[in-house]
């Protein structure tokens, strides 16, 4: 009853979706105030529906309802209860509704937040979100409908894929969802800039805090989703350029060039056209993303659906939204007027710089990506893997980052670049000094390494110089600097932590990927060998059981100089209900770095097993750096500027405490 | 008939991930760290997306034996790939070889990076023919020689 009760919602959803797609669009072009303001009220009813829908596929998971085929095919009534909850979005069928779910979510915020929007605006924009809500709950209920009943329901389900059976996959997918999504709202926004023919810096005003929320949760999916990797597979990697890990760089690299043009044209009203055009770049990739993972056109490991008319529907989805972006912007950009004019040496100028790297980025892991599947679809097979995308995508990443920290020290319109790197000479000796110190440390073999480290400190210290260089230390003094720190916006740190969170990132990188140390052998209990500083005992193994599988856990005890350090405790699970095996990798962090074991098959030997270790300097730092940047975007986010025209708490409080 | 590519690539992924079995391994040092190298860019054919170093696939230990058999044969690095590319085609190379479509992967990005370079050269040139500098006219050099001497004569505050 409850699922039926769901199931209806989502059938109303679709028929609210339409409304919110059409009314407030005839609304507009009869200038009628009442037909606009269906737009915000459909926004919220839809938001009702789709939760109510959403709650109830998460009530048959949570009560195992074996009647419905989506339960069957993903739960098991043993999984535990957290991945009952996670199952819910661990499938195709799912996952889409949890995609319309924050679809709705971001359209009832516009509606919520967006009282400060102009009328006209507002209504286009939430028309805009009607559009893709309408195809999104097209596409669920006529192809992925996750409340269909089985007239003999069994009596136990298929279970979950084991590999998805993790905290890690319960937390990843919303998150990148989020942000994906949230890049939504950019393109509503650039849609109805199009179809009114007016923008201004206040439509970038407006504009800026979804795509850094979105930014800041799509960073977190990735981050996330890296980590998982790194520990579920047990390949040891962080990233393996995979389609569908690129599938969420895309929209990543869009979207933080995005972020910056979108501040160009908020300070200066530069950059309307390009903007606009990003916004519509970063929600399509975001589009064609879904579309890569959920169509079925690659098969992987985060691939876990196949049925070609899904595919075609949305494929006619991206068409649709992409194609019909970009012909509007075409027909209509022109009537966009041009705003400040900057010297190539600017602030503005190094934003473009940045937008120019970050795009062609975006551009070069496109056509990695897709080339692979045209140049099958005509029955040819071409490989485009992790070694291209290295060759390439490194050297323009490194050179997007040297010019990370001159860009704050440049004043607009007209820059003083001797004067920047001037005031840069103590971040480019420390830099030096630390790829000095790597060389004299590992001999010259890593010439690569010492490049890299040096530019992460470069981008790590570097990040700081603006704060410094405004706070002038050097004239006021300590303490007259430390006010003047204070009292600088929060945005100015944001983009310094955004930044110096790039700089920890690629440390992380650079030191794992050169001076990790890498031992493979056969082990038999009682064995013990040498990785790094360190001696590692096989003690034994045993045989456990979790809820829904039984695993052999392997003890390894670590010592370093005699002393016991850490045990860790690699395993091999067996998933009863899909007959399929697993790795669990044995990690333990020390400081920032980790120490991985993974077991493999057996050895030749009897009792041996096969084990692969890794110690792996300041790992951790690719996802910290990764934390850093959200912190970054967080702060900026908290910004006063960004709330401006919102209602003022302070006023506000004024009469409650009259009230008294 | 579909489903068996399927299933191999399930038990593909869901095997225990460890490659590099230490039997594999070549007696000389330098020759096991070349075939490490070369295997790190080959594709296990039936797998997703994962180099014959990483997978554990029946497929991923015969290759990697070839590659050992042509290095200890006397193979340089560039004949063991020319080997494997003559038996399964360059599908094999995850990173592509500069031909054909493989060009233009490799010709892309600098290709883009000349394009927005030239763009913007185009872009800015234009903007300064446009508004750039142009010389007073004598009136208002006449205009601004009377005020640079009102700011001479009054007292900076």
């Amino acid at each position: 009853m409850i699922v039926e009760f769901g199931h209806f919602a989502l059938m109303l959803a679709l028929a609210v979706a339409v409304a919110q797609s059409v009314l407030p669009l005839v609304g507009f072009s009869r200038r009628d105030p009442a037909l606009m303001a269906v737009a915000p009220r459909a926004a919220m009813l839809l938001l009702l529906l789709v939760a109510i829908a959403f709650a109830a596929l998460t009530y048959a998971y949570l009560v195992s309802d074996f009647s419905l085929l989506n339960v069957v095919e993903n739960s098991h009534s043993e999984k535990p209860l957290i991945f009952k909850i996670s199952g819910v979005w661990g499938n195709h069928e799912g996952s889409m509704l949890l995609w319309a779910l924050i679809l709705a979510l971001f359209g009832a915020a516009v509606a919520v937040f967006g009282g400060n929007l102009p009328q006209t605006l507002r209504a286009n924009v939430l028309a805009v979100q009607g559009w893709i809500s309408t195809a999104f709950l097209a596409f669920i209920l006529t192809t992925s409908n996750p409340f269909l009943r089985l007239a003999e329901p069994p009596m136990e389900g298929r279970d979950l894929n084991p590999v998805l059976q993790d905290v890690g996959l319960a937390i990843h997918p919303p998150l990148l969802y989020l942000g994906y999504v949230g890049f939504s709202i950019a393109f509503a926004f650039a849609i109805a800039a199009l179809i009114e023919g007016r923008i201004d810096a206040a439509w970038a005003r407006w504009v800026r805090p979804w795509v850094l929320a979105a930014w800041i949760f799509l960073t977190a999916g990735i981050a996330m989703g890296s980590y998982w990797a790194y520990y579920e597979l047990g390949w040891g990697g962080f990233w393996f350029w995979d389609p569908v890990e690129n599938a969420s760089l895309m929209p990543w690299l869009v979207g933080t060039a995005l972020l910056h043009s979108a501040v160009v044209m908020e300070k200066r009203e530069a950059l309307k056209v390009w903007t606009v055009l990003l916004a519509i770049l970063a929600f399509s990739l975001s589009l064609l993303g879904t579309f890569l993972v959920r169509s079925g056109v690659l098969t992987s490991v985060h691939a876990f659906a196949t049925d070609p008319t899904r595919g075609v529907f949305i494929l006619a989805i991206l068409c649709l939204f992409v194609g019909g972006g970009l012909t509007l912007f075409a027909v209509r950009a022109g009537t966009l007027r041009q705003g400040g004019l900057f010297a190539p040496v600017s602030r503005e100028g190094a934003l473009v710089l940045n937008n120019v790297f970050l795009t062609v980025a975006a551009g070069v892991v496109l056509f990695g990506t897709l080339v692979p599947l045209v140049v099958s679809a005509f029955g040819g097979a071409i490989s485009v893997g992790a070694p291209y995308f290295n060759t390439v995508f490194g050297p323009l990443f490194g050179a997007t980052l040297l010019v990370v920290p001159l860009g704050p020290l440049l004043a607009w319109k007209r820059g003083d670049l001797l004067g920047a790197l001037e005031r840069l000479w103590a971040v480019f000796v420390a830099a030096a000094l630390v790829a000095l110190g790597a060389a004299w440390l590992n001999g010259a073999t890593h010439l690569l390494a010492v490049v890299g480290l040096g530019i992460a400190t470069w981008v790590l210290v570097g990040a700081f110089a603006e704060l410094w260089t405004r706070a002038r230390f050097r004239d006021v003094g300590l303490s007259v600097g430390i006010r003047r720190l204070a009292g600088l916006p929060r945005s100015a740190f944001g983009t310094a932590l955004a930044h110096a969170g790039l700089g920890v990132t690629l440390l992380g990188i650079v030191s794992t990927s050169a001076f990790q140390t890498e031992t493979i052998l056969e082990m038999k209990p009682g064995d013990t060998t040498v990785v790094g500083a360190y001696s590692i005992t096989f003690d034994g193994v045993r045989n456990a059981a979790g809820a829904n599988y039984s695993e052999l856990v392997a003890t390894m005890t670590v010592r370093e100089g005699g002393v016991v350090r850490f045990v860790v405790e690699p395993a091999r699970r067996f998933y009863t209900a899909r007959q399929m095996p697993t790795t669990e990798a044995g990690i333990h962090t020390h400081g920032l770095s980790q120490f991985y074991v993974t077991l493999g098959g057996e050895g030749r030997e009897t009792d041996s097993v096969v084990v692969r270790m890794w110690d792996k300097p300041l790992v951790t730092l690719i996802w910290l750096g990764a934390l850093v940047m959200m912190a970054g975007g967080a702060l900026s986010l908290a910004d006063r500027r960004l709330r401006v025209g919102a209602p003022n708490p302070a006023r506000r409080a004024v009469p409650a405490v009259t009230a008294d | 008939m579909r489903l068996i590519p399927a299933l191999a690539v399930l038990l593909a992924l869901a095997g225990p991930a460890l490659a590099v079995d230490p039997s594999e391994r070549l007696a000389d040092p330098a020759l096991e760290a070349r075939a490490r190298l070369i295997s790190d860019e080959l594709r296990c054919l039936v797998c997703q997306n994962q180099s014959i170093d990483a997978s554990d696939a029946q497929l991923a230990r015969d290759l990697r034996a070839i590659v050992r058999e042509r290095i200890a044969a006397g193979d340089t690095d560039e004949g063991v790939r020319d080997f494997l590319v003559a038996r399964y085609g360059e599908f094999v190379l995850l990173r592509p070889r500069a031909h054909g479509v493989g060009l233009l992967l490799w010709a892309l990005p600098p290709a883009l990076l000349l394009m927005a370079g030239t763009g913007l050269f185009l872009a800015f040139r234009r903007r300064s023919a446009v508004t750039g500098p142009q010389g007073l006219s004598p009136e208002e050099e006449e205009a601004l020689k009377v005020l640079s001497r009102e700011e001479d004569e009054r007292p900076n505050y």
